[in-house]
């Protein structure tokens, strides 16, 4: 079944198209990455399905129903998480303050429950610090729990934004580029949680990597954009011998 | 028996307490049973000056929770704290309502005005929502002049003395007590406020709006809903200054009010309710301190004598938040926390 459908999707900034006629299916519960070289429009198609960019044609069908005149918060509570290619964190509040603010449509008490602090505004604190807490185990990141986040390293940062996007526990979750600016033993630490976030968690991901080596060890499908359009889809395998994206992306052997 | 170390939690309840150690329990009575009784030992001008701190500390906090957590610049909450003064002048001199029902209302008025504001600001930042916010203020303050009929114009317009129970507040003594009171619930209410979801959504939209809305948060809801707030704090401010002056004037609510207050902010702390008390608590003691000050170098050097007058307050106010912009970003708030942490960790350095 298809969890997340893009239907002739194109995106016009002006008179640069970003995105054209796109074409995407993601089915539950695998991990699908989306690669092509700099300026392909990957970021911006994340950007459509989180609602953030509005595509001037096409649809995005999510569990067969069209999002595309949500608001971002809205899709976001219907169960769409995503982390960003550059920290995207809130670097004055803690870990905590952070994860459970990934947790915020999940609440259900307002302004005047949270002045009197008692009854329902209390119970939900602390259930869903409980919930963060299971995150906060799961992505072992225990240790900087009370921790400013601008204080952290970058490493731990972006683990600490994959988080913030895990505590809204969504149905699929976007990660752009998850791993860039990381070294081989962080870049396998992700690896391995993705992994997990699949199997453990039954999450659809989708990712945006530039470390091709990673993509075909972990992910069930690929598309690949260049220029805005797709090239070619298909298993690891297939996209590796595919010569269009030897020839736009991946390069000779030698 | 277990042994308890400081930062031993047993259970998530523990670590979202608002006191959190026995200490700073104890600290707190003493605190409170120190204020509570000052009217019986301190001299009538300290009252005088703690009454004008409470309505200033209140004031603060609203302003604060709108700029320092939401990040939403306003220059207009002088205006918002004249509404809740006339709101309340008017409903205690010409309808006679008794104090609390003058005192919600304020709030509500103001923020039923600071939600209007709101919504066509959502989409002004930073020096564009300052003008916008500026020119509401001044927008206000002539309303407050030219509708005489209603608030007695440049004649200013007088508030009913406050009587709780039949028993009148006629003096800095007893309206101490009101004056304490209401500051209290303020501030717990709002620091509970700040510590849940509310709270946190504010800060996600000061810290990265886009990253906020994809999070989840409603951010034109929570912006109107931070001015809303904001202004229903000042509206209970502005009743509380006008029952403490007895009389109010257009010319109490300028925008070098609104000026002041984001003064007293920056010098507190921005986005802390800690840092907010001590910025208006220091604001309102600038000026005695500049006296003192000024006694202290005419007595070093005679010529000095008798050159002091209230214009070196305005010049200090300038003078110090120059340099707590330079020398101390996160305010009174910060240096007090470092302190705080240097004793904590006694012996060591860290």
């Amino acid at each position: 079944m298809e969890h997340l459908e893009i239907k002739n999707l194109t995106l016009e900034f002006g008179g640069i198209v970003a995105l054209q006629q796109v074409n995407m299916k993601v089915r539950k519960e695998e991990i699908h990455a989306v690669i092509g070289p700099n300026g392909a429009g990957k970021t911006s198609l994340f950007n459509c399905i989180s609602g953030v960019y509005k595509p001037s044609q096409g649809d995005i069908l999510y569990e067969n129903q069209s999002i595309l005149n949500k608001k971002p918060h809205q899709i976001a509570g219907l169960g769409i998480a995503r982390t960003f290619q550059n920290i995207e964190l809130f670097r004055h509040m803690s870990v905590i303050d952070n994860l459970l603010l990934g947790r915020h449509h999940r609440f259900r008490s307002g302004p005047l429950s949270g002045i009197f602090f008692w009854g329902r505004a209390l119970r939900e604190e602390i259930a869903h610090r409980r919930k963060v807490e299971e995150v906060i185990d799961f992505l072992e990141i225990e240790k900087v729990r009370k921790k400013v986040v601008g204080t952290l390293p970058y490493g731990i940062q972006k683990r600490v934004e994959l988080g913030r996007a895990l505590a809204m526990e969504p149905k699929i979750l976007l990660l752009d580029e998850p791993t860039s600016g990381m070294n081989v033993e962080e870049t396998e630490d992700i690896a391995r949680f993705v992994l997990d976030i699949k199997e453990e968690l039954e999450i659809t991901v989708i990712m945006v990597e530039h470390d091709i080596a990673m993509v075909m060890d972990i992910v069930d499908w690929i598309t690949v954009l260049n220029f805005g359009s797709k090239i070619a889809e298909g298993t690891p395998s297939e996209i590796q011998t595919n010569p269009k994206v030897i020839e736009a992306y991946l390069g000779e052997e030698n | 028996m277990a042994i308890r170390s400081k930062t031993f939690r047993e259970s998530y309840y523990e670590d979202i307490k608002l006191f959190q150690t026995i200490w700073i329990r104890v600290w707190m009575v003493i605190f409170l049973v120190l204020l509570a009784t000052l009217p019986l030992w301190g001299n009538p001008y300290l009252i005088y000056l703690i009454n004008l701190s409470c309505i200033t500390v209140v004031a603060a906090i609203g302003l604060n929770l709108l700029v320092g957590y939401t990040g939403q610049i306003s220059l207009a909450h002088s205006a918002f704290i004249a509404i809740g003064a006339y709101t309340t002048a008017i409903l205690s001199s010409k309808a006679g309502l008794p104090f609390w029902i003058c005192l919600l209302a304020s709030g509500g008025m103001s923020a039923a005005v600071g939600c209007a504001l709101g919504i066509p600001c959502l989409r002004l930042k930073g020096l564009y929502l300052a003008m916008a916010t500026m020119s509401f203020g001044v927008v206000v303050e002539n309303v407050l002049i030219t509708w005489d009929k209603l608030t007695g114009g440049v004649r200013g317009i007088h508030v009913a003395k406050i009587s709780v129970l039949g028993f009148p507040l006629d003096s800095d003594n007893k309206l101490f007590y009101f004056l304490l009171i209401v500051t209290a619930l303020v501030i717990l209410g709002i620091k509970n406020l700040v510590r849940t979801r509310v709270g946190r959504a504010f800060i996600a939209i000061r810290d990265r709006d886009i990253a906020a809305e994809v999070m989840g948060v409603n951010i034109t809801a929570y912006k109107v809903m931070a001015f809303t707030i904001s202004s229903f704090v000042a509206g209970i401010a502005g009743g509380m200054y006008g029952y403490t002056m007895g009389y109010i004037h257009p010319e109490h609510f300028t925008v070098l009010l609104s000026i002041q207050y984001l003064a007293m902010i920056i010098v507190g702390g921005l986005g802390t309710v800690l840092g907010s008390i001590f910025g208006a608590v220091f604001i309102v003691l600038v000026p005695e301190l500049i006296k003192a000050f000024s006694r202290f170098l005419a007595f070093l050097i005679p010529a000095l004598k008798g050159q002091y007058n209230e214009e070196w307050n305005i010049a200090a106010f300038g003078l110090l938040i120059i340099l707590f912009l330079i020398f101390e970003a996160e305010g009174l708030n910060g240096i007090w926390r470092r302190i705080k942490t240097s004793f904590k960790n006694w012996p060591y350095t860290y």
